[in-house]
């Protein structure tokens, strides 16, 4: 079988299409490259999703952790103390078996055991929580004296947080916002090993890997590979994130820009 | 009652692995600043892969890696006659005299053997996030430090160990503390490696017991095994975050710091 064919037959099947049998001797390296590279697209569906939604949902949770009002900023203390405080594998955990008797007595709920969904709810859960706190230091480090300007000019409400607030605090919590965006894409590679299953083999890039490591015992070709594509999509996501940054900080003098760096002193 | 003792193997590697991986980290650091160019590239191509790539494909890797390299050296020590190849297809063969642990050792020295492996795998992936943190922390020691260290005819060596090092630790610890919580979250991943940690045995022990089998017939449980661990976690992390702070103030103290500047004044107001 020649690389193409390969490629025709295994490209996507991490989504189920294509041959149903993975390869299980002469695993040749098209083959390593081909389903480990398919098996991304979860890790990169997981990590899109996760970013785009925890995205909005973590700057609720911070506003109201920022909250004077009780009611509201205990339950977004809480929420970011439990999914900070406790590790995502035990999440996916308890999670999936959460699910699992949900589904047991309702019905509805017959897809949340489902990697796509299941998972993806967990890991948005996570990345709002580690988000949230974030932008919540962001919005603590918002200088005084912006805020001072902002009443001089007769800013209040909605307007203020819009126009004086809401920019700064981005701007501030950039660069440790490309790192948990690293981070997430890294934690996907976790949904697969936890309790939720790879139905019909439909895995993650990570779980392709240890599959050949497993049938080849020999552990130093699969994981490169794999370390390969996750540099590259840390590059992708560090190139991206790096733009907005710089769009983000385009009114101040050029010099003191510190662009997101790959290594920071605080990581999750 | 394993389940409970497993508490203790995760206390156990967190106990082993941290002073292990601060030392992989202060050697990760250490080279970086080296002079001779090879060590600082290889120091610094260290930290940079492994954080790059998700830390759970390197415990995977790392065990087998490790295992199979232990055996490959022994083997090419014990058994020089050997005449077959080692790849044969798709296994790995050794002679019988290299293999690790013994195959007539009995069941506990397989279990210390992977748990060494274990934590010699976790020391190796936090090492370089630990190189990362240290290697911060030495260029935020203030300059002039070097320079006083300098006008004092210190030579690089007697900088290096008694200014920089002692200076280094209160920069480092905000890094290091937050690396320590890192750690405990990554303990779990201990069951990929197929140690028979707390998630093991909340599988185990959660699932769903017949009456036929065994004397507590109970339904799927795993749920609030579940729960339990997470408890479990959040209490332990929250201990963690208090003590840490606690160490944070004793560092600080006298440092040329703002939280030392901030300690100073409150005890000279006082």
């Amino acid at each position: 079988m020649s690389c193409s064919d390969t490629i025709t037959n295994y490209a996507f099947r991490s989504l189920g299409f294509g041959e149903r049998r993975l390869p299980t001797a002469d695993i040749t390296l098209c083959d390593q490259f081909t389903l480990i590279g398919s098996g991304m697209i979860w890790n990169i569906y997981f990590g899109l999703l996760a970013i785009l939604l925890g995205f909005f949902s973590a700057q609720a949770i911070a506003l109201a952790k920022a909250s004077s009002n009780k009611a509201v900023r205990k339950p977004a203390e809480w929420f970011i103390f439990v999914f900070r405080g406790s590790p995502l594998f035990i999440q996916f955990f308890f999670g999936y078996f959460l699910f699992l008797s949900l589904k047991q007595t309702f019905p509805t709920f017959d897809n949340l055991t489902d990697a796509w969904l299941g998972a993806a709810i967990v890991l948005w859960l996570n990345t709002t929580a580690y988000s949230a706190e974030i932008f919540f230091g962001a919005l603590m480090a918002v200088p005084k004296g912006d805020l001072e300007s902002a009443d001089a000019y007769g800013f209040t409400g909605w307007p203020r947080f819009r126009r004086i607030v809401w920019p700064t605090m981005l701007r501030l919590a950039w660069p440790a916002y490309t790192n948990e965006a690293i981070f997430i894409f890294h934690s996907t590679t976790l949904v697969f090993f936890s309790g939720f299953p790879a139905l019909q083999q439909k895995g993650d890039a990570l779980y392709y890997a240890s599959y050949f490591a497993d049938k080849t015992f020999n552990p130093f070709i699969p994981y490169p590979i794999l370390a390969g594509y996750f540099v590259l999509v840390t590059l992708c996501i560090i190139t991206v994130f790096g733009l907005i940054g710089k769009r983000l900080n385009r009114h101040l003098p050029q010099a003191r820009v510190s662009r997101p760096r790959l290594m920071s002193q605080i990581f999750r | 009652m394993s389940f409970y003792a497993s508490f203790g193997t995760v206390l156990l590697l967190l106990a082993v692995t941290a002073p292990l991986a601060l030392g992989f980290g202060f050697g990760a650091a250490a080279g970086s600043r080296s002079h001779l160019v090879p060590v600082k590239w290889l120091s610094n191509l260290y930290m940079a892969i492994v954080r790059g790539v998700p830390d759970i494909a390197f415990f995977l890797f790392f065990v087998i890696a490790l295992d199979q390299g232990l055996e490959w050296m022994r083997h090419q020590v014990l058994c020089s006659d050997w005449d077959q190849p080692i790849r044969q297809g798709n296994d790995f063969v050794v002679c019988a005299a290299a293999k690790l642990p013994q195959n007539s050792a009995p069941e506990v020295y397989h279990q210390i053997y992977g748990f060494a492996l274990a934590v010699l795998t976790f020391a190796i992936v936090f090492g370089a996030f630990a190189g990362n943190v240290i290697a911060g922390a030495f260029k935020a020691v203030p300059h002039g430090q070097i320079e006083t260290a300098e006008a004092y005819g210190m030579t690089k060596r007697q900088t290096f160990w008694r200014i920089m090092v002692p200076q280094m630790w209160t920069y480092a610890l905000p890094g290091l503390s937050n690396l320590w919580m890192v750690l405990i979250k990554a303990t779990p991943l201990l069951f990929l490696l197929g140690v028979e940690d707390v998630v093991y045995w909340a599988k185990e022990l959660g699932g769903t017991k017949t009456a036929r089998f065994t004397d507590y017939p109970h339904g799927d449980w795993r749920m609030y095994y579940f729960f339990g661990l997470l408890v479990f976690y959040l209490l332990f992390t929250k201990v963690s975050e208090v003590v840490l702070s606690r160490i944070t103030r004793k560092l600080s103290h006298g440092q040329a710091t703002a939280a030392g500047e901030a300690m100073r004044k409150a005890g000279a107001g006082a």
